[in-house]
């Protein structure tokens, strides 16, 4: 028991690696071994579950798709079109699959695929960089731009970019809120004042967001051919994500246990003192809470915000796999889907390891 | 300034030679009122009361009669409706170190060390001194709460008798003139509120700060007091008795106990509230 309770403090945040934890720690207790075998079992059972509804349910799609092709042949093209469909269809040529959910067996392919398809661009990349490394390095010598890789990116490239988009504006939207948060927080006039802007502002939809950081974006940058994509997704990103974050800083700093402003009081510590000694650290816990809220609406958002932006993110890699078409361009989106909750699923959790770690009472955090 | 000069006229005990008492505390006609909708309430009013430089009171009486609202009008954290409180004949406008508090919850800050709590009020005190002066004021303090080991546990990390112990070095230790007590042994155990009644009587001896302290317990009451005053119930509460304890210090609990006088004290008390 002793080593549970160890665990659920130190590892809260890391919860779900505990049946892994256990499994990998010498000493325990049989109870242990048995409880962590059983939500271990219920866990891979459940995924067998969902993988065997998803494989019924992908079936009877492709059927139902196939069947209406057949008919579809028949009633435009007669009997030996018809045929020749079903024949095409029962060979598993490429040409005339039905184009529906895939199986789970496509989805990993299409995984493999996407990293064999890295592991291309990546040697590729290395090629030309080797290629042109002499022209490069004349180049550079006249005080010239060096020549870069500009071909297709990678699967992995296109995660990097959406997880560097995402962290760009997730730091944006803590260098604008937090401080605010604590601004706000402190004045109970500028919060008033402030009301009405984060009521209205708060419920607007990602897009909008996008339109507006482009309408600026777009101006400032005039006359710059560079790629403003990035930073018009980062910014959009971080305005959508950065309202949690302003609540919660403002609600932490406005309501600091009164004791504790009590004992300020007749200390008489000066407003910074008061500020920095007493106010922010009895507030960090709720400010990490709207910092974790703001980095999962951050990720959700970012989908949307690259898919208008053109950013090269994993927004724009489902959305041009859904206009392409192509034989296994479900499976990709399908991919996609996963590396996205996965990664969300993993921020999350690092967001709360920090906030476990910040947080000066571990007994009442839940 | 005018405190140093005070203290000059006043005087304290020097030299085994015991000069007069001064009044440390006065509270002259106080009142508060509370506007409610239905009209105001009247919590406190015609309350007198003269405070004696070294002299530990306690303050007795039934729950909701109005004894945390007159001290925390002491410390200055609640605004005054009438009359008017002084210490040593400066009117009290605010709060301020001068005057020490020690709540009846320990309000340390739960990521500070017990050693970092301490400090916060003596850095602030003693501006003037050294970083190892201040530490070492500090961990006198600590040391004479008997937490010499937890000097750096964080306050989270204490139990209630331990953070209430650094509520009473973090008190001392901005040496105030005036000590006040909210029931700082209300939410403890009896055991370890014993053991807290001691080391508090214990420093209080050393240091001889002006103390006034609310408290439930009649025997805390009689233990600790030079006099006990006792307040009627609220509304317009106000001093309804007072009773001078004579035991001799220091103290000890037994000898306290065995005394002649002890239970014509305590009947006393447990008559005026029972009444």
């Amino acid at each position: 028991m002793e080593q549970d309770i160890t665990l659920k403090k130190e590892g809260q945040g890391l919860a779900f690696l505990k049946p892994l934890v256990t499994k990998l720690t010498p000493k325990f207790q049989k109870g242990d071994i048995l409880s962590s075998l059983k939500k271990a079992g219920i866990t891979i059972v459940s995924i067998l579950l969902f993988l065997g509804l998803w494989q019924l349910g992908s079936k009877a799609l492709y059927n139902k798709e196939a069947d209406y092709k057949i008919e579809k042949a028949l009633t435009e093209r007669g009997q030996e079109a018809a045929d020749a469909e079903r024949a095409c269809i029962e060979s598993g040529d490429s040409s005339c699959q039905p184009n529906t959910l895939p199986s789970p067996a496509q989805v990993w392919g299409s995984l493999q695929s996407l990293i064999a398809d890295h592991k291309v661009i990546t040697a590729d990349k290395a090629a030309f960089v080797e290629k042109m490394a002499k022209t490069n390095a004349k180049l550079t010598a006249q005080g010239k731009n060096a020549i870069v890789y500009t071909g297709r990116a990678s699967f992995v490239d296109i995660v990097l970019t959406s997880i560097k988009t995402v962290f760009a504006g997730f730091l944006l939207a803590l260098l604008i809120a937090v401080p605010i948060g604590i601004i706000i927080g402190l004045s109970p006039s500028l919060r008033s004042a402030f009301n009405w802007f984060i009521q209205i502002f708060k419920p607007v939809s990602p897009v909008v967001w996008y339109l507006l950081v482009f309408m600026i974006v777009k101006t400032l940058y005039i006359g710059d051919s560079s790629d403003n994509a990035f930073v018009i997704s980062f910014i959009s990103v971080g305005l959508c994500a950065m309202w949690a974050t302003l609540v919660n800083t403002a609600m932490g700093v406005a309501s600091v246990d009164k004791d504790y402003i009590n004992v300020a009081k007749v200390l008489k510590l000066g407003t910074f003192q008061k500020v920095f000694k007493v106010i922010l650290p009895s507030s960090l816990p709720l400010i990490f809470t709207g910092l974790r809220i703001t980095l999962s609406v951050a990720w959700m958002v970012l989908i949307a915000i690259e898919l208008l932006a053109q950013s090269q993110g994993l927004g724009l890699f489902v959305w041009e796999e859904f206009q392409n078409g192509a034989n296994d361009s479900n499976a990709k989106i399908i991919v996609a889907m996963f590396v996205i909750g996965i990664i969300g699923f993993l921020l999350d959790r690092i967001m709360l390891s920090v906030q476990n770690l910040v947080s000066f009472n571990k007994n009442e955090m839940a | 300034m005018t405190e140093l000069k005070e203290n000059k006229q006043m005087g304290t005990t020097q030299n085994g030679i015991l000069y007069p008492s001064p009044v440390m505390l006065d509270l002259n006609d106080l009142k508060k009122v509370y506007p409610t909708p239905k009209g105001d309430y009247v919590v406190l009013e015609h309350l007198n009361l003269q405070i004696m430089k070294e002299e530990f009171v306690t303050i007795i009486g039934h729950s909701g009669c109005g004894k945390t609202t007159m001290l925390s009008m002491i410390a200055g954290l609640n605004p005054i409706s009438g009359g008017n409180i002084s210490v040593l004949g400066n009117p009290v406008k605010g709060p301020g170190p001068d005057r020490g508090v020690i709540f009846q919850s320990p309000s340390l800050m739960p990521w500070m060390t017990a050693l970092q709590n301490v400090l916060l009020g003596v850095n602030k005190v003693f501006a003037h001194a050294t970083k190892a002066q201040r530490q070492d004021i500090a961990k006198y303090y600590l040391h004479k709460v008997g937490l010499d080991g937890a000097f750096h546990k964080k306050a989270s990390e204490l139990s209630q008798g331990m953070q209430q112990r650094v509520g009473i070095a973090r008190a001392f230790a901005i040496k105030p003139k005036v000590l006040l007590l909210d029931e700082p042994f209300g939410m403890l155990d009896s055991l370890t509120r014993g053991e807290l009644q001691d080391i508090l009587i214990e420093i209080w001896n050393k240091e001889k700060i002006t103390a006034v302290m609310i408290t439930h317990d009649v025997d805390e009451a009689i233990f600790l007091a030079d006099r006990v005053v006792m307040m009627t119930s609220g509304p317009r509460a106000k001093i309804g008795d007072v009773l001078n304890i004579d035991f001799e210090r220091p103290r000890t609990r037994k000898s306290v106990l065995e005394h002649d006088d002890y239970y014509t004290y305590r009947k006393h008390l447990i008559d005026f509230l029972e009444h």
